[in-house]
């Protein structure tokens, strides 16, 4: 041990401030030492060679016994509660879907079960492409091959096998650029898998912000009263033509911005001219394990506790499109036997991303692979159990 | 000593402690910048000479108590190669940063044959994955005693300290069992698991006696834990590391509970018996159920990732395929990162290799961990080439052509900015796949000729060699 002028290790070496501290017991002991001794004592080596010039301690009886300590469970303090949004509206509900699902209402940090239980389970949605050239991970596409040309048989697998509890079809045949195909042809798709299936539906567009708005308004009109979740609406979209079109046809929306708590708060601060709060669901972006997940992850848990200490602007429930996990090489590409098979590697790569955001509070996941959606299922309804105890694995001694 | 958070410290509060003597001799200009640097932890205390002077020392103890992170930095193994855990500040990485990552140990029982033992500790050793710049690797090795019998611990503590000079856990319960450890190899320093609350004084005895640091184990009861903790700290026994109990399945949830209530209140309500890092077990996912081993490693994964995210500062797992432990990795690496530092790397054009008149250009956008990796796969294929970054305002390409900060009319201007056109003498730009669907308005923008990438940067290579043809029009 040698005092350095620079330490090479951050933040502080703890060593040598302990050794440091010791001069103040030296100097209780009322032991005179000069800044000579002390320079002399600090060259290397010497304080941890020869036997240590230990300072007599205070003598102190050692405990014999267990010290009783209480730990108090630290209480609910918090302003905020997200707000309740419903989507899918049933027969008496004005729509025509089995069942509806409500996400939000949370008033305290994601999983805090010691001060309250999320009131809903979170909704865990399957993606469905209008184009059977969407390129898809070939872990994905084998699910789903046989039905890649037609929506509504591709979004009746996800719920009939799946058990999607709700579908996300996405509209990529409308962008000028691949399609350019026509707001009434969307709307026969979206009505296709409304028949085809009962669960509530989102509908996504292809980014082009004046396309996008034409085919959603011609959607959301033909489709009034179900309670379609439309994603999204983002700030260079007309915001007052897409946010009349949402309430007017009783639609909720997702407000979209890209990884930024400041442009989140405008987008939501600009819907409230138009839309009541239990129409919008946020999305912040999601960036895949690897390429960005920690910048999702941080504006989604700015968000969500700003919210809950009482930012009106932020206090939505969270969507998150989990499927980009897929953008990361690792979860597609051809790797050294060491990390295979990919089979595994690229659905375990959409599962963390998705469960790391999960514990920022997302309420709402858009997810590609089955074994992921079944695997964020599982951790949902686990996170969410109300079983106070659990057997204690002695995973010391267990032999595997 | 009233415990200001480090998010809130400023460096006024610093400053009034220092020697305010602009002495220089810590490499600042002046006091006021030394005070800075210290509040950002981006300076030790101890480069400010002058406090060193023992008459200092009531002055550097109130500094270093201000300094001080409220979960103490534990250090596991010797010399060079011991491993930090704890030391962290926040709860949340946003509120400044977090410092030492998550320790990854991976077992080995001391009824394991000497081959599964060999192939077991060269995983740890070898492991790495190069991302952006960096390696990924595993940390540590645990040793449990599934055998009971002292004897074969120990032969197993001395086989794998034989193996690699990684830092070591020592997993057994008994004390009798542990000491017979500690003797073959507690001069490497390793973490003692664990004291409990039947054998909690012969576990601190012997962290003593080999100055070893020592986990205080007490699944499901945090009074017990924090009793222990205080009682060990009592015991003289500086270095804890707590261990709440580790659950699966239902089991997440109380999992999860514990480890923010522990980290909670060692930072938010400065409880000093609960200031130290916090261990988890994801082994526990391959304990009961018969299920395949692939289904034991995913859920291992899962859970793992979940207590990296939630506060874990060293885990032991049983996996050893490469499929489960990467994504883990990744997590750690991605949310241990510095949230201080900035998103975005500076936008023009990069050279790499030797690059002359003819080579040629790529282009990609400003968001670091794109240009990281593109940059990356073309200095480790050896390519020379030109590198046309573009200010994306930090957007990967896909999230910049979707939120239209990647246009036609963005890269024209980059283009002309970076005067590119005075580098190169052919007029060929290769963009992204995933910019493919702008292709034909860069073209019109920029005036150059315009050919879609691959999807993905590995995949440069490949394409250079079958469709990079130079030409001058």
């Amino acid at each position: 041990m040698a005092i350095k002028k620079k330490t090479e290790t951050l933040p502080i070496s703890l060593d040598i401030l302990e050794a440091l501290a010791k001069f103040q017991e030296i100097e209780l002991s009322d032991v005179e030492i000069s800044f000579d001794e002390l320079e002399v004592s600090l060259t290397p080596g010497a304080l941890m060679g020869a036997p240590r010039p230990r300072a007599q301690p205070i003598t102190r009886p050692k405990p014999t016994s267990l010290i009783e300590a209480k730990l108090d469970i630290p209480i609910k303090d918090y302003a905020g509660k997200i707000v309740e949004v419903k989507l899918g509206a049933t027969r008496t509900e004005g729509g025509t879907r089995g069942k509806s699902v409500v996400i939000g209402g949370e008033s305290v940090p994601a999983y805090y079960n010691f001060q309250q239980l999320p009131p809903h389970k979170p909704v865990v949605a399957f993606d469905v492409f209008d184009w059977p050239k969407v390129p898809l991970a070939k872990a994905v596409k084998e699910h789903f091959k046989d039905v890649l040309h037609d929506p509504a048989e591709w979004a009746k697998r996800c719920v009939e096998k799946y058990k999607a509890e709700m579908i996300n079809l996405h509209f990529l045949t409308i962008d000028p650029l691949i399609e350019d195909a026509s707001p009434s042809a969307a709307v026969k798709v979206i009505e296709n898998v409304l028949q085809a299936v009962d669960v509530p539906i989102a509908i996504g567009g292809c980014g082009d912000p004046k396309k996008d708005l034409a085919v959603f308004t011609a959607i959301a009109e033909a489709t009034k009263g179900e309670r379609l979740l439309i994603n999204s609406i983002t700030l260079d979209m007309d915001i007052e033509k897409s946010a009349k079109m949402v309430k007017d046809n009783d639609h909720v929306a997702i407000a979209f911005t890209s990884m930024d708590v400041n442009k989140a708060r405008e987008l939501n601060r600009k819907l409230y001219d138009y839309l009541p709060k239990d129409r919008i669901v946020m999305d912040t972006t999601t960036a895949a394990l690897g390429y960005g997940l920690d910048y999702a992850f941080t504006v989604m848990e700015r968000c969500r506790l700003s919210a809950l200490k009482g930012d009106m602007e932020l206090n939505h429930p969270m969507s998150s499109g989990s499927t980009n996990a897929w953008a990361a090489r690792e979860a597609w590409m051809k790797m050294d036997d060491q990390w295979t098979p990919r089979e595994l590697r690229g659905p375990l790569w959409e599962t963390i991303t998705a469960q790391t955001l999960l514990l920022t509070g997302v309420d709402y996941f858009m997810m590609m692979h089955p074994a992921a959606a079944n695997a964020i299922r599982g951790i949902i309804d686990h996170l969410m159990s109300r079983e106070s105890t659990t057997e204690t694995v002695e995973w010391v001694s267990i032999k595997i | 000593m009233i415990n200001v958070p480090a998010k809130e410290l400023s460096p006024i509060e610093i400053y009034k402690y220092l020697p305010r003597t602009n002495c220089k001799e810590c490499g600042e200009t002046n006091c006021m910048a030394f005070a800075a640097k210290l509040v950002n932890r981006e300076a030790a205390l101890q480069e400010c000479l002058p406090l060193l002077d023992p008459k200092q020392t009531e002055t550097f103890s109130k500094l270093w108590a201000l300094l001080k992170p409220p979960v103490k930095a534990v250090e596991i193994g010797s010399g060079d190669k011991k491993r930090k855990i704890g030391g962290e500040y926040v709860q949340y990485r946003h509120e400044f940063t977090y410092f030492n990552p998550t320790a990854i140990a991976i077992d080995v029982s001391d009824e394991m044959s000497d081959e599964e033992v060999e192939i077991r500790v060269k995983l740890v050793n070898e492991l790495v994955y190069l991302y952006i710049g960096m390696k990924l690797t595993l940390d540590m090795v645990a040793i449990r005693c599934t055998s009971n019998d002292p004897a074969k611990f120990e032969a197993a503590a001395k086989k794998v300290a034989q193996l690699t000079d990684k830092p070591l856990i020592l997993c057994a319960l008994d004390p009798a069992v542990m000491e017979q450890g500690l003797a073959a190899i507690g001069d490497r320093r390793p973490l003692i698991y664990a004291a409990t609350k039947n054998n909690w004084k012969e576990m601190a005895d012997l962290a003593l006696m080999y100055k070893c640091p020592l986990v205080a184990s007490s699944p499901q009861d945090l009074n017990t834990l924090k009793s222990l903790a205080k009682t060990l700290k009592e015991y003289d026994v500086n270095d804890i590391v707590l261990d709440p109990g580790t659950f699966w399945d239902s089991g997440i949830s109380t999992t999860v509970d514990d480890l923010t209530i522990l980290r909670l209140k060692a930072i938010n309500e400065g409880d000093e018996d609960l200031g130290y890092p916090l261990l988890g077990a994801p082994m526990v996912a391959w304990a009961g159920k018969e299920e395949d081993p692939l289904v034991k490693e995913w859920n291992e994964a899962m859970l793992a990732s979940v207590l990296v995210t939630r506060y874990a500062d060293v885990m032991i797992l049983h996996s050893v395929s490469g499929w489960s432990l990467l994504p883990l990795i990744f997590l750690r690496q991605n949310l241990y990162t510095d949230p201080r530092k900035p998103v975005a790397v500076e936008a023009g054009v990069k050279a790499f290799g030797d690059v002359n008149d003819m080579s040629p250009v790529f282009l990609t956008t400003n968001f670091a961990l794109t240009y990281y990796t593109v940059a990356s796969d073309i200095e480790q294929a050896k390519i020379s080439c030109r590198l046309l970054v573009v200010d994306s305002e930090g957007m990967s390409v896909e999230s910049a052509v979707a939120g239209r900060k990647l246009t036609a009319d963005t890269i024209a201007e980059a283009v002309k900015n970076s005067k590119l056109g005075d580098l190169v003498k052919h007029r060929h730009l290769v963009v992204p796949g995933r910019a493919a669907r702008l292709s034909g308005e860069i073209q019109e923008a920029t005036g150059w000729t315009v050919s879609v990438g691959p999807m993905d940067s590995s995949g440069i290579p490949k394409y250079l060699e079958e469709k990079w043809k130079p030409t001058v029009d």
